[in-house]
Parts: structure tokens; C-alpha cells; sequence
């Protein structure tokens, strides 16, 4: 049979996707359900003197309205060894608990009515007066302070380096500087976020959008001070997250709460508006990169500064220093980390969370020390090339960097850029070349599945992981089907279920390494137990025979040594009247950890053409090469890396939250003027990978690919906008209002 | 969101009717829809115009093109007479919104379209629009969007469709019916009002008026006309600024009839007569056209986040006339 890893199979899922056969959390239709809507706190800071519910009471359909007044106090159990996705200090929004307003967005009371109509005008019905006490709306670096002890331990540090920067930077010959900033951005997945909370005595079912139905269960289980095993999390499909559903909102509990006051399921869906503050965002950055170089390119300081706006109640930071740390060769580094308080809700992940900021800033400041020596971009970035993980002191589990920067700039035609700035026109428009290289960190947990081999000829793949969009459904299907030697259809994957096995979260790009290996190892484990049947078994081809002497393959069990035939898994089922079988397996980090650094690799070039007059940029053209590892299935991973371009190029060029600081609030909060790309923005993109096969971080070879699809889109638009025009656009979004 | 009845009408006058009544009406509903979820619009009664027979572009004898009220935006950027008679129009429509809000959007509903100002559409905020007398948060808050000509202390809200602007520089006029019975017919230059101190107060209707149409005169046939609109990006946003240009050439290639508008920049659809008067018997080119395009800014007030749109209004008009008289 052909090798089913590597085929560029499209997606499992797609027909029940495209036919609205797939359900979505909001769609699970159960007896009963009804609606609850949130009203939501307009005031950045302060506290609730008087609510007045009589009117919201006595609307149509109205089942219930909760305040701080009449909610249940809830224990809140902090979890004892927080997940990387949660805020690692201070603690989770604890809603409707008391009278404090905490920003602006706050939910401060919920209605639950028949129907959502009713829930919402209900909503609005209820009458909340507020005592407005002074707040912190402003980002003002000054107050930035570091990472607090939560955060040190889970590696989010206030300060990392080597050698002895400062008087490297001053002793340089070549010397660039600079501040760069992006502004706070929403995810702006098409699915709002939203529960089902369905309580049946003691047992509460949440079907959830989430990206780890795991992760959902365990909090909410501290949250309620109940056992894990009364809660069930169903989340087969999600519509997109971007990271937006990596950790559990204020919204679960409160679909929770009003479930158990109504004593019916509960439907909780955020509006468009309230996506803005009742889930995360990626910080608003402000960063210092210093660079010092000898003339002929090579780094011998950096220094770089990232400063976040961060939450008050509880305390999310993102591994920024990370790229910095180890992009580059150079001796004497020093990267230092800064949290501005501010009263808001809490920020949190957002593809690639904080590497593509802390690339944001290296990459143009890179390109800035490019044009200070007068060295081409890319050449620049080989003469400083990494070949060891500098910082960790560990040589790269593999690293094929080098191939990506000469692959996509042949492919680019990178050498018909010419170096200075303003030289290349196309009618009236200025023509920009941009590159830049991303990076994002590789890792893998502990993930476990189990492998149902059936009666029929089949396999079922079981575990709790989630797809929001990469594909996941499809590629670990392809992992599995090859490793039983099973064509595709024959195998069915089923995840977002917490009664499936324990599966990590789906994020930080780790999922086909955690996961991969882990199906990897079930689907062995299956086989084993099979084989030692058929071994064991008293007549048949394999009775008495050593497990050397027998192999898989071809679908089926085998003599080692080629003779005889091969013997299909139904049929080594019925000889032993089973209908079924199942094993689970597997896998989590090992020694490689301690062995190596690991990280997915990227060189991203791309066209601008700017129409001065107006400061219009559009972007004709992006090329990317990456090195994943292994690429399982390059379909959708040629999708990730084209999602990836148009997220990097709406950072770039459109996506901005609009804070009012006097209100403490985000203004834009809707679709039509939070810009994201729309088609018409988008021109070629292309993504190639180099060949790869990393057997030294795990044993399916794959690194991981999402993040790194979106790092180095941003610099490189913003590099080939200064090549178009000569101008140096250090704050994002670079729209027409900067540009002219 | 409050409770409101659902009424559809059948025919103008008894759309008129219930607008007398207090209703508001629903046609496309790719705005009113959102100003109903946002608590903007809170009307009593929806009355459903959808069925009224006020579809479709017709000509006159005389060459004059009507636009029924409800003819969707697609449709009419679709009409072939429409394009070749009036191409400014129709380059506006493509440069409308989406493909898919243009199948619903309605010609009669995008001239009464709401300002898109943020505070406007954010019911937690002060509004002098939405509530007057509350106060206008725009004037020194997130203000990129707003006017720079044409506002007030009261209101510096852009009003925000392509169409009118267009519409302007053809002299089009629109077709209004009152509940009395009575017709009447306004240019659309004169169509939407200034905000003053009444900012809530937005274009001349009357309570108990439906528009019927536009008739783009036949006078207004033979002009270079031209529409370009600047955004934040390629499609499927409004104006960051915009400009409609028709002008008469006369055989020697002087101007003889000019007529420019404007949009995203101002509280209204914009004529810039100072611009027309500059061009009127010269020869065009590129000078001249830059020379006219200075006064299309006559006039601005600008605020902390549209200073921007001073120099960007400038260019585009100039951008506009440039590409009119085919001077690229
Ligand atoms: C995301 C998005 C982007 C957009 N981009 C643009 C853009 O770039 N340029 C642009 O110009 N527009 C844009 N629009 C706006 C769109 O064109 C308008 O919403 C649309 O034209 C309104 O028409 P409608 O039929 O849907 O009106 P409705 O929403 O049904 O009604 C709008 C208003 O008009 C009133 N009304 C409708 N018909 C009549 C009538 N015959 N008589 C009296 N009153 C009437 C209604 O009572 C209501 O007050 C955009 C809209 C969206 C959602
Ligand atoms: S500009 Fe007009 S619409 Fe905007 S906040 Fe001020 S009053 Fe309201």
C-alpha cells in the first residue's frame, strides 16, 4: 500500500463541515434547553451600589436572573499545578461573586428566558447603578514591572542573556535602535464562544467550544468544588480559535450557575461585542531591540525589551523572549520582560502568543541593522545563522533554516530586489521586498488514545484532543491508518470528548507530536495484544510462535519471514470470536528534552506595493518556506501556512482594537471595523516545506506547524513597506493614516 | 433588544402609514438589522417593505434612468444602461461593501444607512446622535473615522454610503411619497442635513415618508465620470475618503461642466463646488487637476485621529480627476 503519511488528503470532516452535518457546540439540540444572555459591566472600574432586577423579572419567558446578590458563592479551587494556557498568577475572574467592577465588559448578571430573544431583552431590562472609581486604562510602559513568581516558574521570566551586553552594545562598531509597537488584537474566530450546560443530578454535561475539553472539566470541577468524573465536556468540532479556547472563560461558569438555578440546559453564547472582553486578546506590545554589530555583520550585542499590558485580577504572560534568546548567533544578549497593569480583561493566547511579538521587533530590527551595513537582509541572517541553540547551550534537535532562506528566495526571486529603498516601480506604484525569519519553539506533552481494532476491518482512533481548523481529524486518521496499514476510510478518529483518553491541549503547535506518537503507540499496542492471541491461540498460522516470528503489515498479521499470508485483523478477530479490540497507548517527552532544542523554522518574503498618494499597501505577494519536521499531510498544512500569512498580514496592515481609554474599552468591537483580511487583500501565497525528518525530538519526525506560520509575516511586510518607500513604519498596523 | 411587531406592507401608502404611525422600516436590513442587536434601533413596529413594487431600473423617453427604492445594489451595479450611461454610479456600487451585503442592500436603504462612528454604535457610551444631549464622545476620543467637514461641536459623524456620493455628481434626485398622498422630489445634494445641534436629525424626511426611487436626469449623460474610494483595506469596508467626478469635456478638451462630491470625509455627501469652479474652462491636466484638489479640504476641521484625512481627501480628489479626464 502506498504511504498514507505524506499524502496531501483532504480534510475527514470536510463533507459533514460543508453539508451542516458537523455539530457545533451551539448546536446540540437537547429537550428543554433555554437561553441565557449576559449583562455586562460598562464601566472600566468600580463597584455596584444597587441592582434593580423587578422589570427583567417580570419580562416574557424570563426564568431566572442572576446578580451577585442571589448567585451561589462557589468555592473556586485554584488548580494546584496550573496549565501553561491559564493566567499563572492571581486568580480567574470569580463571576458574580461580589459587587466589584474589574473592567469594563465585566459580566455582573445574567437572564435566562425560553428563548434567546427574551433572554437578551431581559438582559437589558435589568437596572445596575455604579460607583465609578478611578482606573488604570492607560498603557504607560513606565508602570511596566516584572513577571510575577507564577509566571517566573512557568518560564515567562523577567530577564534572560548572556555575556555582557551593555558593553558589548557600546563597544559595537555598527549600532541600530529602535521602538516598535502593535496594538492590542482580537482573535475573531467566525464561531462565538459558547456553552451548553446541562446538569442531570449531580452530573453536569457542557458541550463547549474549547481546544481541551480536558483542561475545561478540571476547572470547572475547582471552580464548583466537585469531582472531575460528574463532568462530561463534549466539543466535536470548533469553528476556529486561533487560541481563543485554550482555557476556560467566565462564560462556562456561569452557563454552569444558571443551569442549576433553572434546573434546565442552559444555552450561554457571547455576542460579537462581548468576544472582545469575555474572552482573551493578544496584548498590546511596546518593545526596545538594540542591536550592536561588527561592520561586517556579525552581532556581537542585542538587547531587547518587551513591554505587555497585562490584566489586574489574575496575571497572564507569554514566553516573548523566547525567538530572541536563540533566532541568532550572538554572544552578549540581553532580553528583559515588562508587565503594565491595566484594568481590562485578561489577555491570553493568541496564535503564536508572544513569539510573534518578540519576532515582531528582532525581524525589523534585524532589517534596520541590514541597511545601517549595507548588507542584504538575507545575508545578514546567514552571516548571524544559530547552529546551536545559543541560550540553552544544546544543539537543535534538527534545523533546516538554511534550506527555507534558500528556497523561498530563489522561489521569491529575491535577487532582483534592488537595495535601495524607492528603486523599483510598477506604473505609479512603489514596489517593496521584504523578508523576514520566523521561528516558534517545538514542544510535546503527555498525550494518550486508544485503538479500537473492529469487527468490520476497521479501526476506531479514540481521544480527547480537538480540531479547531488544522486538520487534526484528518492527519492523526493518516497516522493511524498508516501504522495499521488500513486504508483511510477504513479508520475513524474521535476526539473533544472528555470520556475519551487523556489528550494535551490543542495549542503551542503541539499536537501532532504529543498526539501523533501517542495514536502511534496505541495503534502498536492493538497490534501487540492481537498478535499475542494469534500467538497464543491453540491452531492457526501463528499458534506457538515467538513475536519475533510474526509481523504486521499489509493490514494484517504476518510470518516475519514472508511466508504465508497475511491474515487480516477481522478475520484474527473472529477466529477468537471477538467483535472488538482495544489497547491504549502512550507517548510524552523523554530524554530529548534534556538533549537538544527543538523549534519549527521559517523565511517568509514578500511584495508590497505601495500607492503613495494615498497610503494604500497591498501585498501581491508572500512566500514562505518552512522547516516542520515531517510533513504529515501537506494539504492542510499548506493551509495552516496560508492562515498563517493572512493573520500575519492582517497584523501588519488592518488589525487593530481601537481603546478608549476614558471608557476603558475596546470601541471597534465588531466585525465590520475590526479589520481582518478579506480576500480581495490577498494576492499569491505560497508555501513550501523543506524536507525534514526530526527523529530526534520524537519518533514521527514532525516538529510542530501553526504558530510558526504566522511569525515573520508582519516584519517582513513592514521591512518591504520601508524597501518600497523609504520610510521606517514602526508601529503596527500600517495603514493609510501612518503611511501618509 | 427591545420587542417590536412585525408588520409587511404591501404598497407605498401603506408603508407611508405606518411610518406615520411611529414605524420604522425594514428593507435589505444589512444596517437595520444591526442597529436592532446593538439597542441603537429601538422601534415599535418593523414594517417590512420588501414587497413593495419599487424594484427594478427603468429609462425614460428622454434618456432619464429611475432607480426603484428597492432595487438591490447588485442589481443595479449590474444594469448595463446604468454602467454605460452613468459609469461613476456603478463604480461606486462595486466599490460597495460585499458581494453578499450588495444582493440584499437596497439603493433606498443606503441612502439612509447610519453613521458608522463607533460611540454611535456602542450603547454604552454618549451619543449625541443616538441620545441627544448626552454628549459626543468622538470629538475626543477614537475619532479616525469621523468628519473633518461638515460637523459640529454636536456631532462630527461621517455619513457613510458610496452611492450618494456618486449620485451627487449626476445630479440625481430622489422620489419621496408622504402618508398624505404627496410626492416630491429632492436632489440628493440637498437629500441629508448638516448635524448642528440636531444631530439625531439626519436627512429631510418626514415622519410618514417612504422614498420610492432616483432618476438620474438625462442631462447628466455624456459626462467623464469616475468614483474612487480609499480604505483600510481592498474591499469590504467604508470610505477612509472618496471621490465622485463628472466632467464635460468640450472638443479642445476644456472643462465645460464639472461636478465633484465626496465621501468618508464629511456629515454628508459632499459637493466641492470650489474644486468644480477651479476646473471650469481650463484644459485639464495634471497640474491643474493637483491645483483644484488642494480646495477639496476647504474648510476642515480636523481632530487627534482624522488629521489624516485632510491630505487623503486632497489626494483622492485629485487621484479622481486625474482618472476622469483620463490624464494617467
Ligand atoms: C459590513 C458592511 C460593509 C458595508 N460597506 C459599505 C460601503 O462600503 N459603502 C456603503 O455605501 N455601504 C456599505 N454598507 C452599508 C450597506 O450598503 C447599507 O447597510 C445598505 O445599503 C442599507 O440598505 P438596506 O436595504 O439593507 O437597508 P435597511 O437596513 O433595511 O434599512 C436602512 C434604513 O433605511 C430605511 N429605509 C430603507 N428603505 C427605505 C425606503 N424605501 N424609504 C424610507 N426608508 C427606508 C430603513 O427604515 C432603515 O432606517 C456596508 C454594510 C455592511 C454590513
Ligand atoms: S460624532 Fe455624532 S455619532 Fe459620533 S459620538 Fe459624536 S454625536 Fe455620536
Amino acid at each position: 500500500m502506498n504511504a498514507i503519511i505524506g499524502q496531501p488528503v483532504s480534510r475527514v470532516d470536510g463533507p459533514a463541515k460543508v453539508t451542516g452535518h458537523a455539530t457545533y457546540a451551539a448546536e446540540f439540540d437537547l429537550p428543554g434547553l433555554v437561553h441565557a444572555a449576559m449583562v455586562v459591566a460598562p464601566i472600566p472600574r468600580g463597584h455596584i451600589r444597587s441592582v434593580d432586577t423587578a422589570a427583567a423579572e417580570r419580562a416574557p419567558g424570563v426564568l431566572a436572573i442572576l446578580t451577585h446578590e442571589n448567585a451561589p458563592r462557589l468555592p473556586y479551587h485554584q488548580i494546584p499545578q496550573r496549565p501553561q494556557v491559564d493566567a499563572q498568577s492571581g486568580e480567574q475572574l470569580h463571576v458574580l461573586q461580589d459587587a466589584e467592577v474589574r473592567f469594563n465588559g465585566q459580566p455582573v448578571a445574567v437572564a435566562v428566558a425560553e428563548t434567546l430573544e427574551q433572554a437578551v431583552h431581559a438582559a437589558e431590562l435589568v437596572r445596575i447603578d455604579y460607583a465609578r472609581t478611578p482606573a488604570l486604562t492607560i498603557f504607560d510602559p513606565a508602570r511596566g514591572r516584572p513577571p510575577s513568581e507564577g509566571n517566573v516558574k512557568a518560564g515567562r521570566v523577567p530577564e534572560l542573556g548572556r555575556g555582557e551586553a551593555e558593553a558589548a552594545l557600546a563597544a559595537a562598531p555598527v549600532r541600530v535602535e529602535a521602538r516598535y509597537t502593535h496594538p492590542r488584537e482580537h482573535h475573531n474566530a467566525i464561531e462565538p464562544h459558547v456553552t451548553i450546560a446541562h446538569w442531570e443530578g449531580e452530573h453536569l454535561t457542557l458541550y463547549d467550544k474549547t481546544q481541551w475539553v480536558d483542561n475545561d472539566r478540571k476547572e470547572i470541577a475547582h471552580v464548583f468544588g466537585i469531582p472531575e468524573e460528574r463532568i462530561r465536556v463534549v466539543s466535536p468540532f470548533v469553528g476556529g480559535a486561533f487560541g481563543s479556547a485554550l482555557r476556560t472563560w467566565p462564560h462556562v461558569t456561569l452557563a454552569a450557575m444558571a443551569a442549576q438555578r433553572v434546573g434546565r440546559p442552559v444555552r450561554l453564547e457571547l455576542t460579537r461585542r462581548q468576544l472582545y472582553t469575555s474572552i482573551g486578546f493578544r496584548p498590546h506590545s511596546e518593545q526596545h531591540v538594540a542591536l550592536g554589530a561588527t561592520k561586517d555583520g556579525r552581532l556581537s550585542a542585542l538587547k531587547h525589551e518587551v513591554i505587555q499590558q497585562v490584566g489586574r485580577y489574575e496575571e497572564y504572560a507569554e514566553t516573548v523572549l523566547s525567538p530572541t534568546s536563540h533566532l541568532y548567533s550572538c554572544p552578549n544578549l540581553l532580553a528583559r520582560y515588562r508587565l503594565v497593569e491595566m484594568d481590562t480583561n485578561s489577555p491570553c493566547p493568541m496564535r503564536a502568543p508572544g513569539v510573534v511579538t518578540g519576532v515582531l521587533g528582532l525581524e525589523m530590527a534585524m532589517d534596520e541593522l541590514a541597511v545601517e551595513l549595507n548588507i542584504d537582509p538575507l545575508e545578514l541572517r546567514l552571516r548571524n545563522y544559530a547552529e546551536t541553540d545559543e541560550q540553552k547551550g544544546l544543539p537543535w534537535s534538527s534545523k533546516e533554516l538554511r534550506a527555507c532562506y534558500a528556497t523561498a528566495a530563489e522561489r521569491f526571486g529575491w535577487s532582483r530586489r534592488r537595495p535601495e529603498p524607492r528603486s523599483m516601480r510598477e506604473g505609479d506604484q512603489l514596489v517593496g521586498y521584504g523578508m523576514a525569519t520566523a521561528i516558534y519553539h517545538s514542544d510535546r506533552s503527555a498525550a494518550t488514545a486508544s485503538v479500537a481494532l473492529t469487527g468490520n476491518g476497521g479501526a476506531v482512533v479514540r481521544s480527547a484532543s480537538s480540531d479547531m481548523g488544522p486538520g487534526t481529524y484528518t492527519s492523526m486518521t493518516q497516522v493511524a491508518a498508516e501504522t495499521l496499514g488500513l486504508p483511510l476510510e477504513q479508520v475513524r478518529f474521535e476526539l473533544g470528548d472528555t470520556n475519551l483518553p487523556y489528550a494535551p491541549v490543542h495549542g503551542g503547535s503541539v499536537t501532532m507530536a504529543s498526539l501523533g506518537n501517542a495514536i502511534v503507540a496505541a495503534c502498536g499496542a492493538a497490534q501487540k495484544k492481537l498478535a499475542d492471541l494469534a500467538r497464543a491461540a491453540q491452531q492457526g498460522p501463528f499458534s506457538g510462535l515467538p513475536s519475533e516470528a510474526v509481523a504486521f503489515h499489509g493490514g494484517g498479521l504476518a510470518r516475519a519471514d514472508g511466508s504465508g499470508s497475511v491474515v487480516p485483523y477481522a478475520e484474527l478477530l473472529r477466529q477468537h470470536n471477538l467483535g472488538w479490540l482495544e489497547a491504549e497507548g502512550s507517548a510524552q517527552p523523554g530524554e530529548e528534552t534534556k538533549k537538544y532544542s527543538s523549534a519549527a523554522f521559517g523565511a517568509v518574503f514578500v511584495e508590497v506595493r505601495v500607492d503613495e498618494a494615498l497610503g494604500t499597501v497591498r501585498v501581491p505577494r508572500i512566500i514562505g518556506a518552512y522547516d516542520v519536521g515531517r510533513v504529515i499531510n501537506p494539504k492542510t498544512a499548506r493551509s495552516q501556512c496560508i492562515g498563517g500569512m493572512v493573520g500575519g498580514l492582517g497584523m501588519a496592515l488592518e488589525e487593530r482594537a481601537d481603546w478608549d481609554a476614558r471608557f476603558g474599552r475596546v470601541m471597534n468591537a465588531n466585525l465590520a471595523e475590526y479589520l481582518v483580511p478579506v480576500n480581495a487583500d490577498i494576492g499569491v501565497t505560497e508555501a513550501i516545506f523543506v524536507p525534514n525528518d526530526d527523529r530526534n525530538f520524537n519518533p514521527l519526525g514532525v516538529k510542530g506547524l501553526a504558530e510558526v506560520a504566522i511569525c515573520g509575516v508582519a516584519p517582513a511586510i513592514a521591512n518591504a513597506v520601508w524597501h518600497a518607500t523609504g520610510r521606517r513604519i514602526r508601529q503596527l498596523p500600517i495603514t493609510p493614516d501612518v503611511l501618509l | 433588544m427591545q420587542p417590536f411587531t412585525y408588520a409587511p406592507v404591501a404598497d407605498a401608502a401603506g408603508a407611508a402609514a405606518r411610518a406615520l404611525q411611529g414605524a420604522s422600516f425594514i428593507a435589505g436590513g444589512t444596517d437595520m438589522l444591526q442597529l436592532l442587536q446593538e439597542g441603537v434601533a429601538q422601534p415599535a413596529e418593523l414594517a417590512d417593505i420588501n414587497r413593495l413594487p419599487l424594484q427594478g431600473i427603468t429609462e425614460d423617453a428622454d434618456g432619464a434612468i429611475r432607480i426603484g427604492a428597492l432595487t438591490r445594489l447588485q442589481d443595479a451595479a449590474d444594469d448595463a444602461r446604468l454602467r454605460e450611461a452613468f459609469p461613476v454610479v456603478t463604480e461606486a456600487l462595486d466599490l460597495t461593501a460585499s458581494p453578499m451585503v450588495r444582493h440584499m442592500a437596497t439603493v433606498g436603504g443606503n441612502l439612509l444607512q447610519r453613521t458608522r462612528c463607533l460611540y454611535f454604535r456602542d450603547v454604552s457610551t454618549p451619543c449625541n446622535k443616538r441620545l441627544p444631549g448626552s454628549g459626543c464622545s468622538a470629538l475626543d476620543g477614537e475619532n479616525r473615522h469621523n468628519a473633518i467637514l461638515g460637523g459640529s461641536e454636536h456631532c462630527i459623524a461621517v455619513q457613510p454610503s458610496d452611492l450618494p456620493v456618486a449620485l451627487i455628481s449626476v445630479d440625481a434626485e430622489v422620489q419621496i411619497q408622504h402618508a398624505d398622498g404627496a410626492e416630491r422630489w429632492v436632489p440628493v445634494e440637498d437629500f441629508h442635513r448638516l448635524p448642528g445641534d440636531t444631530p439625531q436629525i439626519e436627512t429631510v424626511l418626514r415622519q410618514g415618508d417612504v422614498i420610492l426611487g432616483l432618476r438620474i436626469p438625462a442631462h447628466a449623460r455624456g459626462r467623464r465620470s469616475h468614483y474612487v474610494k480609499v480604505r483600510d483595506r481592498a474591499s469590504f469596508s467604508w470610505a477612509l475618503a472618496s471621490a465622485a467626478v463628472a466632467l464635460r469635456l468640450d472638443e479642445g478638451g476644456r472643462v465645460t461642466e464639472a461636478r465633484i462630491a465626496v465621501g468618508g470625509v464629511a456629515t454628508k455627501p459632499w459637493r466641492l463646488p470650489r474644486v468644480e469652479q477651479e476646473l471650469l474652462g481650463v484644459r485639464l491636466d495634471r497640474d491643474r487637476a493637483r491645483l483644484a484638489a488642494v480646495w477639496a479640504a476647504e474648510g476642515a476641521v480636523t481632530r487627534s485621529g482624522n488629521a489624516f484625512k485632510q491630505p487623503l481627501l486632497q489626494r483622492t480628489v485629485e487621484r479622481a480627476i486625474i482618472e476622469a479626464g483620463e490624464l494617467a
